[in-house]
């Protein structure tokens, strides 16, 4: 019966985690469109912040997208090639980054850059009680914080997805030219044939809303830190963690509507 | 402005109840901060006195009770109306709780530059005076991690005063600091008492610091008022908690604890 209990307990717990993401969601949105603070200065703070987390993170991704793409291209000319079918390592690779890999691995490098920082620079302003300065100043903090982060991230995270699909195909191709079977141009032209539309878009769908979880998540935490140096370290890490569960969550269901909707049409 | 008559008191206090959680810190307080008075609030730690500070700008929520500034209930009032009360108020944290993102000036032009329209190169011209003010002229540009503890808390001084509030609010403007720089910071409190009209309420636990620059005092002990009154009768009182406070001798109910303790942790050994 205890068992039962926690059960219940952890469940409510995560409601009520889950609500208070979206409570602090819908007060962004709000304070987005009826700002208190001056709109300028805001969009200034909205840009800062999208070249810290955004631009910021293009090299890291880059690398890592082009690697998995290489990647993805080995393991699946290991099977294909005894199919006789290596020309199809094209369509795999481009299908699998643009619909999943491209959005996860951009998120999973974001929510390490910049969910962690969110976490950690809210976090210790709590904790040097910059956050009350800023009430006591009649500022508030969410909108003179977290508002610019969900703009920034909202229109940075599909941008860098797109960028890291870009990468991806690269790193196919590289494999594809290597092995022989492809020229640079053929490669490109098969990826480009075998893609439609929809499988970019559904990645980028996902990737906004991964993009509003990572700040949320980051946000939450950086608010929930307790009294003292170590509740920052916490709360980081506890942002990464939950985000990742949290995107990876988002990610099935959003494939499942996907697969189901391409079903059913 | 609608500032009310200048009799009316600038802060009023009414049956203050604070709690965390079930446990309750200051039980029931009454009191008023006079128009242009230097209230200092002292007592012990763990007495109450920085939830107090918090309660009155409308950081904590009472429990129960009123907290009027201004007139303005700012236990009861809405987003909007807070931030008015606000505008027109200084805080100095204790730690000076300056953004560690932005420059010393612009932590003293943050206020300035969302609340109101002020151009851009006159903002510059009142951050350079309020530094000046506090004696930091000529350090726009640091961070506020290239500044000493001293000089922190000067420079939340500076940004407290930015928008020239009705009424200063000081978290322990002397703790922590060498008894010269804290004597500086005593003057630069007397001095701000005397070029403007302001109310300055100080939560201190320096006596020394408390005598120099308060009109009244009000001694908190365990979350109730000891003693309030102006600085001589305050010097005076018999009052036994306030004697104890004054002439500074340890609790003996707290070297019972002590034993207490020691008899447990002995104990376990």
């Amino acid at each position: 019966m205890a068992f039962v209990a926690e059960v219940g307990a952890t469940a409510e717990r995560s409601a009520a985690y889950v609500g208070g993401l979206a409570h602090l969601f819908a007060k962004s949105l709000r304070l987005l469109f009826s700002s208190p603070l001056k709109r300028n200065r805001g969009f200034q703070r909205a840009v800062h912040q999208a070249m810290v987390a955004g631009v910021g993170a293009i090299p890291i991704i880059s690398l890592i997208t082009f690697f998995v793409g290489v990647i993805i291209a080995l393991q699946g000319a290991y099977q294909l090639q005894r199919l006789g079918a290596i020309q199809l390592v094209a369509s795999l690779v481009s299908i699998s980054i643009t619909r999943e890999l491209g959005p996860l691995v951009a998120a999973i490098v974001v929510i390490g850059r910049s969910g962690s920082a969110f976490a950690a620079e809210i976090g210790t302003m709590r904790v040097t009680e910059e956050l009350d300065a800023l009430e006591t100043m009649a500022l508030d903090p969410v909108a003179f914080l977290v508002v610019p982060k969900f703009a920034a991230m909202a229109v940075m995270m599909p941008c860098l997805t797109l960028w890291s699909d870009l990468m991806g195909v690269l790193g196919g191709c590289l494999f594809g030219v290597v092995s022989g079977s492809f020229t640079f141009g053929s490669y490109l032209i098969a990826t480009r044939d075998v893609l439609v539309m929809h499988d970019v878009t559904t990645g980028l769908i996902k990737s906004l809303v991964f993009g509003l979880i990572i700040t949320a998540v980051g946000c939450q935490e950086g608010f929930a830190t307790g009294v003292g140096p170590e509740e920052v370290g916490r709360s980081t890490t506890s942002a990464v963690v939950v985000s990742i569960f949290l995107v990876i969550v988002v990610d099935l269901f959003f494939t499942t509507l996907f697969y189901l909707a391409r079903g059913t049409s | 402005m609608s500032a009310p008559a200048s009799s009316a008191p600038a802060i009023s206090v009414n049956g203050l109840r604070v709690a965390y959680g079930s446990r309750e810190v200051l039980h029931g307080l009454t009191f008023e901060v006079r128009r242009g008075e230097t209230m200092v609030v002292i007592g012990g730690s763990g007495s109450g006195k920085s939830t107090l500070l918090r309660t009155l700008v409308g950081l904590e929520k009472p429990s129960s009770g009123e907290v009027h500034i201004n007139g303005v209930d700012v236990a009861k009032a809405g987003p909007r109306e807070l931030d008015t009360v606000r505008k027109k108020i200084g805080l100095a944290f204790q730690g000076g709780a300056l953004i560690g993102s932005l420059s010393v000036g612009e932590n003293i032009a943050l206020a300035l530059r969302e609340h109101t329209a002020l151009a851009p190169n006159t903002i510059e011209v009142m951050v350079r005076i309020k530094l000046e003010q506090v004696g930091l002229s000529g350090f726009e540009n640091y961070t506020p991690s290239q500044l000493s503890g001293g000089m922190r808390k000067r420079a939340a001084f500076a940004r407290a005063m930015a928008m020239d509030p009705e009424i200063l609010f000081f978290d322990e403007p002397s703790a922590g600091l060498d008894p010269i720089t804290a004597a500086g910071i005593d003057d630069l409190i007397l001095n701000l008492k005397k070029a403007y009209s302001m109310s300055i309420v100080v939560v201190t636990h320096e006596l020394a610091s408390a005598f120099l620059i308060a009109d009244r005092i009000i001694l908190i002990d365990r979350g109730d008022i000891a003693a309030i009154g102006p600085v001589d009768e305050i010097r005076k009182s018999t009052h036994p908690r306030v004697r104890q406070f004054l002439d500074r001798i340890a609790d003996s109910t707290q070297d019972e604890e002590v034993d207490h303790m020691r008899m447990f942790t002995e104990g376990i050994k």
